[in-house]
């Protein structure tokens, strides 16, 4: 019998994402993956996994899963996030950390309160065909991961692994930091000359609010209207993941993940590489504010940030006690006020 | 030509401002003049109308490396031609299969005899490919055709539409929302992930539409779903 993660119930969007294609965008496919790498990435190496193995990205609401396979280990990103096994009292395992199932088990996935997107890792991944040279789904044009598409009720999407050892679960000792309120790094774009003086400095000096109707293509804003100076079309150009489109209304689209290879609105800025997770993984809603630092800052910035990424990875630690309480959970469903010490568990 | 950093991981490369062959072409051999030289880092490279967007890795290289190897190999190199195909495309322009067809008769002051016989006697040059997978940005379209895009964009076109919009004319390869006329529907596939490349067309080819009747559509598509359609289609050399 093929091991298969089954769903149980779906979530809202969930997908199977790796770090997506590179090298096709000028056939105008865009590079897809995850819309945070670096939560795939850490959560990929509490289970084992290479960096780049593709889970599943859950946005919005978890979904309850069944494992229809002799063992797995699994591990959840977004610090306060947890994963309940359920028919089991008590075990609610916390984000950033690995556990162990077994044939039969049903889980359920919450993600932690203020984030957009969560990942989870499967030990050996998921053995799908590779669609020029990744597994992450691409649903506009129906390929790459299961099917074409997001997950839904009763969908069995098949395992590399049907058992996994016994060994001790892993975790951090330092989490990575969700930079839920952090101001998101952007260099001025291609097109910032279309924008009269006062809107550049309108852009990084308000607060902007994410909209519902923001997707893995892009995150709309809304705010103060941003004045261009005369046309708000350009002959259209190559896109980028992170860059910051304006039309002719004046609010501002950040392009993500499965944006469009190219477009015709003038584009004001560009979030630096390291900082598109930040801002994707803030759900609608939530406040963003940006601030401009120079390509040669944001250079230093992105190995900075790989160096922190690998030292979060050189923490890996065994789990002191098993199962453990997530406290940030009862925190949430206000059980408990005050008496434990979260400690470092959130990081912001 | 100006290059310039827009980000921490892409620069643009621009030759000019308009829809233009000749600008097209500039882009398009520097697009092959990048390419062939392989750079450390790059990840995309990406030939648009007016200019060429190159994207690499931050951590493999940075910025000023790689707008001075750009710039050192544009000065010295950039004659690069491309091979490229003449394509001959099927499309159906009956009402059935044009829905805007009657609407842009009628925009334009044409007949629809005239609508058709202006949009495929005339070879199109695919400047880029963006939007969708595949998706071919084709000019240039005959002046008496030029309407800007639908104030409603629809939210489904199907998929094989031919469009026209501005100096503009191309194929929907999937079904997907969509702002520009629909005149008339090409049984052929676009994009299929079992070919390499996945995409039919490459910038600098040339496409010329051969009007079908309905029923030779219908005769194609079968031909198509069981991949026994032969695609017209012969080597150019710029």
């Amino acid at each position: 019998m093929t091991p298969v993660l089954k769903i149980c119930v779906p979530g809202i969007h969930t997908s199977v994402q790796d770090f997506g294609r590179a090298g096709y965008r000028h056939l105008g496919v865009p590079t897809s993956g995850a819309l945070c790498r670096s939560d795939l990435r850490l959560v990929n190496r509490l289970v084992g996994n290479s960096a780049t193995t593709a889970g599943l990205e859950i946005i919005y609401l978890g979904p309850t899963f069944e494992v229809l396979a002799d063992s797995m280990r699994i591990a959840l990103s977004g610090t306060g996030g947890s994963i309940e096994v359920l028919d089991m009292p008590g075990a609610i395992f916390p984000a950033w950390q690995s556990v162990h199932l077994v044939r039969g088990q049903k889980f359920k996935v919450t993600i932690a309160p203020g984030l957009a997107c969560c990942y989870l890792a499967i030990a050996g991944g998921f053995d799908l065909p590779s669609v020029l040279g990744s597994l992450s789904t691409y649903t506009r044009a129906g390929f790459g991961g299961h099917k074409g598409r997001i997950l839904s009720s009763g969908d069995e999407i098949p395992l590399k692994l049907n058992s996994v050892d016994m060994c001790d679960e892993r975790t951090f000792a330092t989490l990575p930091d969700m930079a839920r309120r952090a101001a998101v790094r952007i260099t001025w774009g291609q097109q910032v000359e279309y924008f009269t003086a006062a809107s550049l400095e309108d852009f990084i000096s308000q607060e902007y609010t994410i909209e519902p109707t923001s997707d893995r293509m892009g995150y709309r804003l809304s705010g103060r209207p941003l004045k261009h100076k005369d046309s708000f079309n350009i002959i259209s150009d190559a896109t980028s993941v992170g860059a910051i489109q304006v039309p002719g209304d004046g609010a501002p689209i950040i392009l993500l993940a499965d944006c469009q290879t190219t477009g015709g609105y003038p584009k004001i800025a560009t979030i630096i590489s390291s900082d598109v997770e930040v801002l994707a993984r803030r759900s609608p809603g939530s406040k963003v504010r940006f601030t401009c630092v120079s390509v040669r800052e944001a250079e230093t910035i992105a190995r900075n940030h790989e160096a922190t990424i690998r030292s979060i990875e050189n923490s890996m630690v065994p789990v002191q006690t098993s199962p453990q309480l997530n406290v940030d959970a009862l925190y949430d469903a206000n059980l408990i006020s005050g008496i434990f010490d979260a400690g470092n568990r959130q990081q912001d | 030509m100006k290059i310039s950093a827009c980000s921490d991981s892409a620069i643009i490369v621009e030759f000019g401002d308009k829809i233009d062959r000749d600008l097209s072409s500039l882009v398009l051999s520097a697009a092959t003049t990048v390419s062939n030289a392989q750079l450390s880092g790059v990840t995309e490279i990406v030939p648009t109308f007016c200019s060429l967007m190159v994207q690499y890795d931050p951590l493999t290289t940075t910025s000023a490396e790689v707008m001075a190897q750009i710039k050192s190999l544009l000065n010295t190199t950039n004659d690069h031609k491309t091979p490229a195909r003449k394509w001959s495309i099927p499309v159906c322009y009956e009402e059935k299969f044009a829905t805007d067809i009657t609407e842009v008769a009628a925009t334009t002051g044409q007949t629809i005899e005239q609508v058709v016989k202006l949009h495929s006697e005339v070879s199109y040059h695919v400047y880029m490919l963006g939007f969708l997978p595949g998706f071919p940005y084709l000019g240039d379209l005959a002046k008496a055709l030029h309407l800007p895009r639908r104030t409603n964009p629809r939210t489904r076109v199907p998929k094989g539409s031919i469009s026209i919009a501005t100096s503009l004319t191309s194929i929907y390869p999937f079904e997907s929302p969509g702002g520009w006329h629909l005149i008339g529907t090409t049984p052929v596939e676009l994009f299929d992930l079992t070919k390499t490349p996945p995409a039919l067309f490459a910038p600098g080819d040339q496409i010329k539409f051969e009007p079908v009747s309905g029923a030779e559509f219908i005769a194609i598509s079968n031909q198509v779903a069981v991949g026994k359609f032969a695609l017209k289609s012969i080597e150019i050399t710029p």
